[in-house]
């Protein structure tokens, strides 16, 4: 550098500074054409989808939700889908989907420019709570309708946003599945002497424990904690803690384990013959079922966080989800993608309903609406209707050998009102107060 | 005393009213991200002057996060919103447990600080993501900010917090300049280039290591406090290596050639992620991978040097033969 080549060192410079200028000519020529075709606007409802497409929850969550917003955006616009959902479009106007990736330190800055720079008619997204905790204030301090789909919290309109006017939530909190979980074992007369637990230590895993063995205290009154392991998320390795489980001899194990985590507890676990001592319930565990095969031992109690994926009812429109999904992804939604289809058509029906896609018509319709999802009904019950309830279902796993798939057998289906806390009243006090006003049949 | 400035503190003296009045031209979700990058760019601040030293934080996270928190929890269970209590809060807290911290990590250098720094705020990471009452992993909301006894609302408590994110950012900035000129800052390039010698002319590099360190932790934990502000929400993510690594990254693309670089390199490098995400939402992490890799093979000392290469062909009248043979 001292006298060496003086001409080839300017040279690198000079270079340099070309390629960066192509570079910085290219983006810029990229962002043009991409702000190109903004034409026919009044013809169009330009709706910002927000879920993870890179990160650890983008492989079981946030892929499966976009595909299956690109499946159904495709058969709104074109009109493919089942009564009543036939007509084209929202109100007749065209989607205009706009893809982001929630996996950013700026979410609401994303969230900001969504709404200012894209100009976007709705948000709909956020499969993390701690997304949905920091969106929900943002989305009423924009006034922008914003709906989430997928996070589990229930704090979001219990302590957040309790007065909630532009967020609405179309898939139920987490609660309801523990609950569910805990009303299955005892409806289907499994052995619940003493339980143990297995959650990841985060939020998801330490409030799924503290709803399950809340509603167990209540459901089986008797049942003692045999012991409670947290190891930490995406830790992939449960050797010591499958050991203090096998020690315990529970009853029952709980886990609310999902997507790598909770294969590998099954690949570890039913090698060292955790299932076998103990009815174990996945609260998730539709998502793998499939994928784990006859990995997956028979006798597991299996949960899909709403009745989605194997535990759906039979209607034409399920059908034609599972089989649309299926012909062009090579696999079976799961429920995120049941979630995400159920969110698009609660849009759907609330703008056909108002005839309008002006956000305030949209707003009033989607209020206490009432709609056929692919998983059945959903109704915008709780936070004066802008947070959904839906019933759910739990079931046992079976590895049918003659027709070579996973089945689940002794499905039991919990109405929306006895699984989820009434309106006004917080998850937890609603358990601990033995689940009043809950309607079970 | 104004003979003293340099160009780099005139420049950011009028940094400031421009960019205060940028809300009143710029669109609000511009200028939003300029707000957030602010909060952030300061920790990549903390980042740079510490790699003046030869030290590459990864841990750096850890006082960002300390700041926000510290907010967080003065709001949650003191019911504190006044902006500058947190910033006094943020404060004692990062310079008390980065003087503790200190004597350990002053001890070490390269790779041995880069993963005890990493290892230390991993640590806090873990004990956030298990604290059920904190929210664990989705973290907690702040409240709306104050000024004095004064709540602004709506549109007009966002265009103060910013005027104010502003104002402190320029001031640190400043400061931070004056002790890149002063002994201290003297003493970290030397640092950087032979401790042994440093030593040997009297001075104690651990003692100026241990310096650098909590003035870093004190910035870092300042931009903290204001970029949970500007966000209203903490989560542990913020003392995550992830996070850690992006002030990193940020200090390595914008160089470490001046105290404005990890400030506007923070903000470009986030509209460049804004603008890969609209161009391509699944790969978008390449085209960041594609300017991270050409930053480095083409302008080593980062984006700064751009400006250090123009002012010397300026100067030079275009012989470049005799500035490459200096």
């Amino acid at each position: 550098m001292v006298s060496g080549k003086p001409g080839a060192h300017a040279g690198a410079i000079r270079k340099s500074r070309n390629i960066l200028m192509t570079a910085t000519a290219i983006g810029l020529a990229s962002v043009l054409a991409a702000a190109g075709p903004a034409q026919a606007e009044d013809e169009q409802v330009k709706i910002g989808f927000v879920t993870f497409l890179s990160g650890g929850a983008a492989g079981p969550f946030g892929v499966p939700a976009r595909n299956a917003a690109e499946l159904m955006i495709e058969a709104v616009n074109a009109g493919s889908l089942p009564a009543p959902y036939d007509s084209a479009g929202l109100a007749g106007k065209q989607i205009d989907a706009l893809f982001v990736d929630e996996n950013s330190k700026q979410k609401n800055a994303d969230y900001q420019k969504l709404v200012e720079k894209d100009e976007v008619d709705m948000v709909l997204g956020y499969i993390s709570s701690s997304s949905c905790k920091a969106i929900a204030p943002e989305a009423e301090k924009a006034q922008k309708l914003t709906i989430l789909f997928d996070c589990g919290t229930p704090q979001i309109f219990e302590e957040i946003v309790t007065d909630p006017k532009y967020t609405f939530r179309t898939g139920a909190h987490a609660t309801m599945d523990n609950v569910a979980a805990a009303r299955y074992l005892v409806d289907t007369g499994a052995k619940t002497g003493s339980y143990a637990g297995i959650n990841q230590n985060y939020a998801f895993g330490q409030d799924s424990w503290r709803d399950f063995s809340a509603a167990m205290s209540q459901v089986a009154a008797d049942a003692e904690i045999a012991t409670e392991q947290f190891p930490k998320i995406y830790a992939g390795q449960y050797g010591s803690e499958i050991s203090a489980l096998l020690t315990a001899k529970p009853d029952v194990v709980h886990s609310s384990f999902w997507g790598g985590d909770m294969e590998a507890f099954v690949i570890q676990g039913s090698t060292r013959g955790i299932f076998e001592r103990a009815k174990v319930v996945l609260t998730t565990g539709e998502t793998a079922m499939h994928r784990l095969g006859t990995q997956m031992p028979d006798g597991t109690v299996i949960g899909a966080r709403g009745p989605h994926g194997d535990l759906a009812p039979e209607s034409e429109l399920n059908s034609w989800f599972r089989k649309a999904y299926f012909d062009r992804f090579g696999t079976l939604p799961t429920y995120p993608s049941y979630k995400m289809a159920q969110a698009l058509l609660g849009v759907k029906a609330a703008a056909d309903k108002a005839g309008s896609t002006d956000q305030d018509a949209v707003i009033g319709a989607l209020r206490g609406l009432e709609w056929e999802g692919p998983s059945g009904k959903v109704s915008m019950a709780l936070a004066n209707g802008h947070q959904a309830i839906q019933g759910t279902a739990y079931g046992t796993y079976k590895y049918d050998k003659d027709a070579g798939k996973a089945v689940l057998v002794d499905v039991v289906r919990y109405g929306a009102e006895c699984v989820n806390p009434p309106a006004g009243m917080n998850s937890i006090d609603w358990i601990n107060s033995g689940f009043e006003g809950a309607k079970c049949d | 005393m104004t003979k003293s400035f340099d160009k780099t503190e005139w420049g950011l003296l009028l940094a400031l009213p421009v960019l205060i009045c940028l809300t009143f031209v710029l669109p609000a979700w511009v200028v939003n991200y300029i707000h957030v990058s602010l909060g952030t760019g300061l920790v990549a601040l903390g980042v740079m002057i510490q790699m003046r030293a030869g030290l590459v934080s990864f841990g750096q996270g850890l006082y960002f996060c300390v700041g926000g928190y510290t907010a967080g929890l003065a709001g949650k269970f003191l019911g504190i919103s006044d902006l500058f209590a947190l910033l006094v809060l943020g404060l004692v807290a990062s310079v008390a447990i980065s003087f503790v911290l200190g004597f350990l990590l002053r001890r070490y250098r390269e790779i041995f600080f880069a993963m005890l720094s990493l290892a230390v705020s991993m640590i806090l990471f873990g004990l956030l993501s298990s604290t059920e009452e904190l929210g664990s992993t989705d973290g907690f909301n702040l409240p709306q900010a104050t000024y004095l006894g004064w709540a602004p609302e709506g549109d007009l408590g966002e265009t103060v917090l910013y005027a104010a994110t502003c104002v402190v950012t320029i001031l640190l900035a400043f400061g931070l300049n004056r002790i890149l000129r002063s002994p201290l800052g003297y003493i970290n390039e030397a640092i950087r280039e032979n401790e042994l010698r440093v030593e040997y002319l009297g001075t104690s590099a651990r003692q100026a290591v241990h310096i650098t360190y909590v003035i870093a932790a004190a910035v870092s934990a300042t931009g903290g406090v204001l970029w949970a502000l500007a966000l209203g929400h903490v989560d542990p993510e913020m003392t995550n290596w992830t996070t850690s690594g992006q002030f990193v990254f940020v200090s390595i693309l914008a160089g470490v050639g001046n105290i404005a670089a990890p400030l506007i390199g923070t903000f470009i490098l986030e509209i460049v992620r804004v603008y890969a995400v609209e161009i391509s939402p699944n790969t978008w992490q390449m085209i960041l991978g594609t300017l991270m890799l050409l930053t480095i093979v083409f302008l080593p000392r980062g984006l700064w040097s751009l400006t250090e290469t123009a002012r010397k062909k300026a100067g030079s009248n275009g012989s470049a033969q005799v500035v490459a043979g200096e």
